[in-house]
């Protein structure tokens, strides 16, 4: 096997999905690239998780009412899914379309949310936002059941706009007036839920979709120069097709799963930071009929794509799971879930409760000192816990060259088992210095397996090992 | 590192999960109190009185000396306008002042920013637990969440002490920014020499002392350990702060017995830190504020309480004027607020006094706004 093709492999498993073992990496590039960027494409040609066994390990996930349950029960999926880009695409939806538990408050109701990316995450971008703007969390979030035809709430009208599909401007340019964002939320008016999110005084149920025609705005509107008795699909419809919304999701997917940009609010006056690929993306959009995964198709296809490693933070669910996959912890039900769970709201990422509808800042806006301490210690305290499958699955890869093994050797072969990282030539001479003054490794000695075990704990330590 | 005695410090305890304002501090001679709780009630001859109206609940003993010794004020009736009932959302508006938008930047870390606009000492916030509250967070503002402080530090995880020492030797060379590499790379670097610095220093806090005050092993007791070791091991950390666990104060069920031992801990590790201050004669330059996010419901549900709004905060220390400030919220039906105590006293009327009048800062655009300050501060 190629060890290029390997390290192409990881990378595009490190931003499709959230990593894989070693051995997952040869096999998919045994396979070969584009047949997996196919099967990723694809999910639902894999297995789902299996509820119904879980369920029993996990009795709360029944009613997966409270906050810290949804986390336990994604980050168990995003770390045993066998359709990782659906996982992944759900929390690439979940960065935009914020949703927060801080106000539902209603775990479930989020999940419902959720589970709708995974299924509609990857299809058309029309759809999806037809998907939005009738989900009851973020009807409830964004206050469109507050919105009335004699008085509207601006609320979800505008974010809609400004965060959901076409960003505030580009090129310079603003992309809509103050006058399209009321009369967006006018033709919204009716886009109810048929009950409130908050539990009292009656206990958590959910909320369902309702249009209720009476309070539906039936004047014409002037939306984006263009003038009718539009209703709200309308409104999508018209959003779907205007260049600001290719270039918008465009993009969101290149920061997302190519590499770190400027932050949303820039976006207005600070062009992309690859315009070829942005407008190979904005191509894509047109062409597919705003269809998610044909872009995603050619992206993963790319130069572009396969030439930006490590050129991106990863956010706290990617540095938590991308560990875990490696060293094979929590592969079935066992206590301590929520625990691992939690890690990545300590790194600063409290899924599906982000700190404002503008979601998180991402790139190095993830790191701070607080953050970075966990980063690192979370990570190192995994790789260098031997008991793990992975982890001796690793230290057995280093051993089976036999013989005494210099330490470069070590250093090398490590990097390449969690996943063909790559370090600056000052700080990999540091390690091998570090590894060398122990001597040559010779498998089969007791010391073997914890040299390379605290090998792998520097090399996760570094600053390169917290990109992707 | 500064290390000057006199500069003022702020130290906060955070009750997450919304303390029962009405078991707390006990309007026992207001029939409407008996006649709300049928059965979560502290009964009349156990409140610690202080004076016809209301008394403490009979597990604050340690409170109810600091506040007989004149060095502890109760505000009542605390709260903001339009009260917000979710947990999440009424703690991000304590923590960011924002009652109206969804603020990112907490009151606290805009503090630290004043007193260390260039982040000269990176301990002048030290928070702990584990993540770091919103009330922290400021860009550029760097605040070191500590969650154990015995093991605080990077790769803590290795256990043989040659090679934690050998592990950090590796960090701290390819941390340093001498090398230079550009962008995020330097900023990650810079970040973890912080980090690495501040845990060092840090760790000698343990080492350099000892006391004869042996707190609770309840969390809240050995996080304000945490928090007297590193006030008088002279960092120059300006604010502290910590959080009982996690919404550990939503009593909906089982209240009475369980609103005993959050209250019979929380009050021994105030009283035990200001003891251990005392001892060290190291309490003259601090002062401690207590607060939760909401009251709960006045009526009880049969065992516990419903999240409510009107809610009481202390303010303790030796430079506190001690008393019962704001008017207690009345508890007549028609006086409620959708079943909740109507507030009386802004939240950040107590930050605006506690933030110029105690750490010498202008606390408008601390806390977005003038609000009218109470005189608690000597």
């Amino acid at each position: 096997m190629a060890g290029n093709d390997v390290a192409l492999m990881a990378h595009l498993m490190r931003r499709a999905g959230f990593g894989a073992s070693y051995e997952e990496l040869e096999r998919r590039a045994a396979a070969g690239y584009e047949a997996t960027v196919e099967e990723l494409l694809n999910p639902g040609n894999q297995p789902k998780l299996e509820m119904d066994m879980l369920e029993r390990k996990f009795v709360d996930w029944r009613e997966m009412n409270a906050l810290e349950v949804n986390q336990a029960y994604w980050t168990y999926a995003m770390i045993n899914t066998q359709r990782p880009l659906e996982e992944k695409i759900a929390l690439f939806w979940h960065g935009i379309f914020c949703t927060g538990n801080s106000k539902c408050e209603h775990g479930r109701q989020i999940k419902l949310q959720i589970d709708m990316f995974r299924e509609q995450g990857l299809g058309s971008f029309r759809d999806l936002l037809m998907g939005l703007a009738s989900d009851p969390s973020m009807v409830f979030y964004l206050d469109n059941c507050m919105s009335h035809k004699d008085a509207i709430n601006e609320n979800w009208g505008r974010e809609l706009l400004e965060l959901f599909s076409m960003g505030v401007g580009m090129d310079g340019e603003a992309n809509y007036s103050e006058d399209d964002v009321k009369e967006c939320a006018r033709a919204f008016t009716g886009w109810t839920i048929t009950n409130a999110i908050p539990r009292y005084p009656y206990g958590r149920y959910e909320a369902g979709f309702i249009y209720n025609p009476a309070d539906h705005d039936e004047q014409n509107k002037t939306f984006l120069g263009e003038t009718g008795n539009f209703n709200g699909d309308d409104i999508i419809d018209i959003i779907a097709r205007q260049p600001s919304t290719a270039r918008f999701i465009s993009r969101h997917m290149y920061n997302f799963f190519v590499a770190d940009d400027v932050q949303v609010p820039a976006w207005q006056n600070t062009p992309p930071r690859d315009p070829d690929t942005i407008k190979m993306l904005e191509d894509e959009y047109f062409c597919s009929g705003y269809n998610i995964s044909s872009m995603l198709r050619v992206l993963f296809n790319s130069d572009a794509f396969k030439n930006a490693r490590f050129t991106k933070v990863k956010s706290p669910a990617e540095a938590v799971i991308g560990t875990m996959r490696v060293v094979k912890d929590f592969t079935s039900p066992k206590p301590g879930l929520h625990n691992l769970a939690s890690n990545i709201r300590y790194m600063g990422q409290d899924l599906m409760n982000p700190p404002t509808v503008e979601g998180w800042h991402t790139g190095g806006e993830w790191i701070d000192s607080g953050t970075l301490v966990e980063r690192i210690n979370f990570a190192a305290d995994q790789v260098g816990n031997l008991e793990l499958p992975g982890v001796q699955d690793m230290v057995a890869r280093v051993g089976s060259e036999g013989g005494a093994i210099a330490a470069e050797r070590v250093v090398d072969r490590c990097l390449e088992l969690l996943g063909a990282y790559e370090l600056a030539d000052e700080t990999r001479e540091q390690l091998t210095a570090h590894v060398a003054r122990g001597g040559d490794l010779v498998p089969g000695t007791p010391e073997f397996s914890q040299r390379v075990g605290q090998t792998l704990q520097l090399i996760v330590s570094t600053q390169e090992y917290q990109f992707a | 590192m500064t290390s000057n005695k006199k500069d003022p410090v702020l130290v906060v305890l955070q009750l997450s999960g919304g303390n029962d304002a009405l078991n707390t501090v006990v309007p026992y001679g207001d029939p409407f109190y008996a006649d709300n709780r049928p059965s979560v009630r502290v009964p009349e001859d156990q409140v610690l009185k202080i004076d016809d109206y209301v008394g403490l609940n009979p597990n604050m003993g340690p409170m109810k000396q600091l506040f007989d010794e004149g060095k502890m004020a109760i505000i009542q009736g605390v709260g903001y306008p339009n009260p917000n009932r979710s947990h999440f959302r009424s703690m991000d508006i304590w923590h960011t002042c924002e009652p109206d938008k969804v603020g990112t930047e907490g009151w606290l870390g805009r503090a630290i920013k004043e007193i260390d606009p260039n982040a000269g000492n990176v301990l002048t916030g030290v928070n702990f637990g584990r993540g770091l509250p919103r009330a922290l967070a400021m860009p550029g503002v760097p605040v070191a969440s500590v969650g154990n402080l015995a093991s605080y530090g990077v790769l803590t995880g290795i256990e043989e002490e040659d090679q934690r020492a050998d592990a950090l030797d590796v960090f701290s060379r390819i941390y340093s920014p001498a090398m230079g590499r550009g962008g995020v790379v330097d900023y990650l670097s810079r970040t973890g020499m912080d980090a690495l610095k501040g845990a060092d220093i840090l760790s000698t806090a343990p080492e350099t002392y000892s006391s004869s005050i042996e707190y609770g092993s309840d969390v809240v007791g050995q996080y304000m350990r945490n928090i007297a070791q590193t006030h008088l091991a002279g960092f120059g950390t300006r604010v502290l702060y910590t959080t009982a666990p996690y919404n550990s104060f939503d009593t909906h069920a089982g209240e009475l017995q369980a609103h005993a031992k959050l209250w019979s801990e929380t009050s021994q590790a105030v009283g035990d830190f200001m003891d251990d201050l005392r001892e060290h004669d190291a309490a003259d330059n601090v002062t401690l504020l207590v607060f939760t996010e909401f009251g709960r419901r006045v009526h009880d549900n049969g065992s516990g309480t419903d999240h409510g709004s009107g809610g009481m905060a202390f303010v303790i220390g030796e430079n506190v004027k001690g008393g019962l400030y704001g008017e207690y919220p009345s508890l007549e039906a028609d006086k409620l607020l959708e079943g909740d105590l109507h507030f009386n006293n802004d939240f950040r009327s107590i930050y605006t006094t506690l933030l110029e009048n105690w750490m010498g800062l202008d606390a408008q655009p601390l806390v977005n706004g003038s609000f009218e300050k109470f005189d608690f501060i000597q």
